[in-house]
């Protein structure tokens, strides 16, 4: 049975496997990630960069709603850094003992600030296309880092029978190719501290890091705990593999 | 299970419990010594690894349940408050959400294993059937379960799943507003299917009860597919299944963490990770992989059936999808007459066994095709075209095959008892 069963495996994969996909979706190009593979880690400097990419850019038109400040430590700040971060933004807190809504400074345990009311307003602003929220962005997206990396850099001029409206543009890895974000990053636009290089790919890759994170903040612990539940599993596995052996020794 | 004989228990305790309520007993008798046949492979593992899923389903569950709250507006931030928020909630999460998976392979396995065996012929009928009522109950479990976390695929699958029961002639449409509990998807829906999502499993265990009860009535089938005919052909369940057992569970399990703990999303769908939002429809609604090949059924019937020559239309489209989607379930429910063959294992019928293993494939490829969008090719052949082939083949398996099988196929000459096939298989394997 067990030969006829991998004859049948090889017979449904090989199909499955080399002709899923396709449509007019163009794959985006392979990145090695420092966070893929069994012990990937997240690069806290990418964390940082990235987190500054998206703060200075992408935030003034997507929301990050699932994140607080307080996550921010994940990052390599300190509480009092993060107090710091969380005290620069403002927030409608309320009601007060007059019944009124008042503003006042972000503490860590507050969320991070939308940047627009509610969908509608985003959308309005935005030509009427709205900008997602980006906490799950890369998990809500198929081979997520390296599409969204390559939808950052893969703005192209349109070809000459692309019919684009005003606020669209043309990329490549954009199913269909129009999107309605405008490019988001160029070269020189965010300063970084650290002597990075100030260039579009980098950027990209920075902020692909952050939105890692923050769509999975538990990765690291994750792969950890996974790795000391595999070897118990595979010590208890090979001591009840003895085991059983032996007790089946008189069988056989 | 009250009368007959009992054993004495050395320990006091034990024995005082057992002398009023003979748990202990029934234990040893059923667990212990229960006779099992010797000769059992590794699939025979699978009813188990069931079990063990089905536990493990309900207790993390239970423990999601406690952090998640069933509403349109707070469902979705509920579960990612889980991943985020609570304690080891991601570890929750990714098991349960794994585990439906490796639930349905265990299962899908351990069904495999009885059609391959012949284990639902007599006097096994009703253990058969008993398990695919579980199938069922797991299926409509898991449905529902896709739903909670309200994400565009739990809310577009609930769409076309839903949906389908208004094909039913007459009270199709008052079915499917029962189950939104409105006249469209929204709260009332979601609060129902919670509800009935964490009372279903504790029916699936009633009914795996009833389903070992069953078994241990009749005793286990084996791969030879003969009865035991005395104490050389079977050992005590404990400790010889019982070590086996664990063994292959742990290997299972190894398998189960790599998913768990290095690709949690890798059987999900990256749409689900996006709120529920009636306005936008995804570009391709696909339910979970287990339920593809079924899903592929359904689709398979791109035509309304009618009188010929006349506009006159008996079976929409959508109903035949409907019929032969739970027909093709329903075609398992009665497997047991269908297949009256006097010879059980596929080891003595080569031509039974052919015909089975281009079902598995076909079965496979009907799970390909429903992962795949209708106007998609396949080696230059429409993806329609290969649906409503497997489809054909499916139901040829079960209604013509099978049934010509039983006449025309000999099979080999079975061996006289277990201990002799445990002999002959040594022989060949020296
Ligand atoms: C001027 C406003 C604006 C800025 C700044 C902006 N975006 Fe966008 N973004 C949008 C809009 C609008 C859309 C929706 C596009 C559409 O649906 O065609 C979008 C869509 C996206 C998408 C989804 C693409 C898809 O597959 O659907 C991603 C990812 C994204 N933006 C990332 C970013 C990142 C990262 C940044 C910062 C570097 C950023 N955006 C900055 C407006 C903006
Ligand atoms: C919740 C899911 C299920 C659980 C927990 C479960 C549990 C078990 C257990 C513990 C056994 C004995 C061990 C074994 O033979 O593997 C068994 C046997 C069996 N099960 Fe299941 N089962 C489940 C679902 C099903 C389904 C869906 C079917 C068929 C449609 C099925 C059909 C059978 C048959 C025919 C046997 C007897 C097998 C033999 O003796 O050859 N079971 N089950």
């Amino acid at each position: 049975m067990i030969r006829s069963l991998l004859l049948i495996a090889v017979l449904v994969l090989v199909p499955v496997t080399g002709f899923a996909g396709g449509g007019e979706t163009v794959p985006p190009p392979h990145h090695h990630w420092h966070f893929s593979g069994v012990n990937g880690t997240y690069d806290k400097a990418a964390l940082q960069r990235g987190y500054k990419v998206y703060r200075e850019v992408c935030a003034s038109c997507h929301s990050m709603k699932q994140l607080s400040f307080r996550n921010l430590t994940d990052l390599g700040y300190d509480d009092s850094q993060v107090k710091a971060i969380a005290g620069e933004y403002s927030v409608v807190d309320g009601p007060n003992e007059e019944g009124k809504m008042f503003e006042r400074p972000a503490r860590p345990s507050d969320a991070f600030p939308s940047p627009f009311e509610n969908d509608k307003a985003a959308a309005y602003a935005n030509g009427g296309a709205l900008p997602p929220d980006l906490s799950l962005i890369i998990k809500a997206r198929h081979h997520g880092p390296d599409y969204i990396h390559a939808i950052l850099t893969g703005y192209k001029d349109a070809p000459h029978d692309a019919h684009l409206l005003e606020g669209q543009y043309w990329n490549k890895y954009m199913p269909g190719h129009v999107i309605a974000m405008a490019p988001p990053l160029s070269d020189g636009q965010v300063a970084y501290e650290d002597g990075s290089p100030d260039t579009l790919d980098q950027y990209a890759s920075d902020v692909v890091e952050f939105l890692t994170w923050a769509g999975d903040p538990y990765m690291e612990t994750r792969k950890r705990t996974g790795m000391k539940a595999i070897i118990f599993l595979l010590v208890f596995a090979g001591v009840m593999y003895g085991v059983k052996r032996k007790i089946w020794s008189d069988v056989h | 299970m009250g009368s007959g004989e009992r054993i004495e228990f050395d320990n006091k305790v034990v024995n005082w419990i057992d002398e009023r309520l003979p748990l202990f007993t029934l234990m040893q008798k059923e667990y212990g010594v229960f006779p099992t046949p010797r000769n059992f492979n590794y699939f025979w593992n699978f009813g188990a690894i069931a079990m063990f899923m089905l536990i493990a389903m309900i207790v993390t569950g239970i423990f999601l349940a406690m952090n998640y709250t069933p509403h349109v507006d707070m469902a979705f931030d509920s579960v990612e408050r889980i991943d985020r928020d609570v304690n080891w909630g991601w570890m929750l999460r990714d098991i349960h959400m794994n585990g439906a998976s490796f639930f349905f392979i265990a299962v899908y396995v351990h069904i495999f294993r009885g059609m391959y065996y012949g284990s639902y012929k007599k006097p096994r009928e009703l253990l058969w059937i008993l398990g695919v009522v579980i199938f069922l109950l797991m299926m409509a479990t898991a449905f529902m379960g896709y739903v909670l976390p309200w994400g565009q695929m739990s809310y577009w699958g609930a769409t076309v799943i839903t949906n389908l029961f208004s094909a039913i002639p007459f009270v199709g449409d008052s079915i499917v507003t029962l189950l939104w509990g409105g006249f469209a998807i929204d709260n009332p829906t979601l609060n129902r299917f919670f509800a009935l999502h964490y009372l279903m499993p504790f029916v699936i265990l009633a009914v795996v009860f009833l389903h070992v009860w069953a078994l241990h009535i009749c005793g286990s089938n084996n791969p030879s597919g003969i009865e035991p005919k005395g104490k050389q052909d079977t050992l005590p369940f404990h400790p010889y299944y019982t070590m086996k057992d664990t063994f292959g569970l742990l290997v299972f399990l190894v398998v189960f963490c790599v998913f768990v703990f290095y690709a949690p999303d890798y059987l999900g769908h990256p749409d689900n990770y996006k709120e529920a939002n009636s306005l936008v429809t995804p570009a391709h609604i696909v339910p979970e992989w287990y339920f593809l090949p079924f899903y592929a059924i359904l689709r398979a019937i791109t035509f309304d059936i009618g009188i010929p020559f006349t506009d006159i239309t008996i079976i929409s489209a959508k109903l035949g999808g409907v019929i032969s989607m739970f027909g093709s379930i329903g075609l398992l429910l009665i497997l047991p007459w269908l297949d009256t063959h006097p010879i059980r294992s596929c080891r003595y019928r080569p031509k039974y066994k052919f015909f089975l293993l281009v079902f598995l494939v076909v079965f496979c490829m009907l799970g390909y095709v429903g992962s795949q969008s209708a106007d998609a090719m396949f080696f230059g052949l429409p993806m329609t075209l290969v649906g409503i082939l497997c489809t054909t083949y499916y139901y040829g398996f079960f209604l013509v095959i099978i049934p010509w099988l039983n006449n025309t196929e000999k099979g080999r000459d079975l061996p006289k008892s277990i201990h002799d096939a445990v002999l002959q298989a040594e022989r060949e394997k020296a």
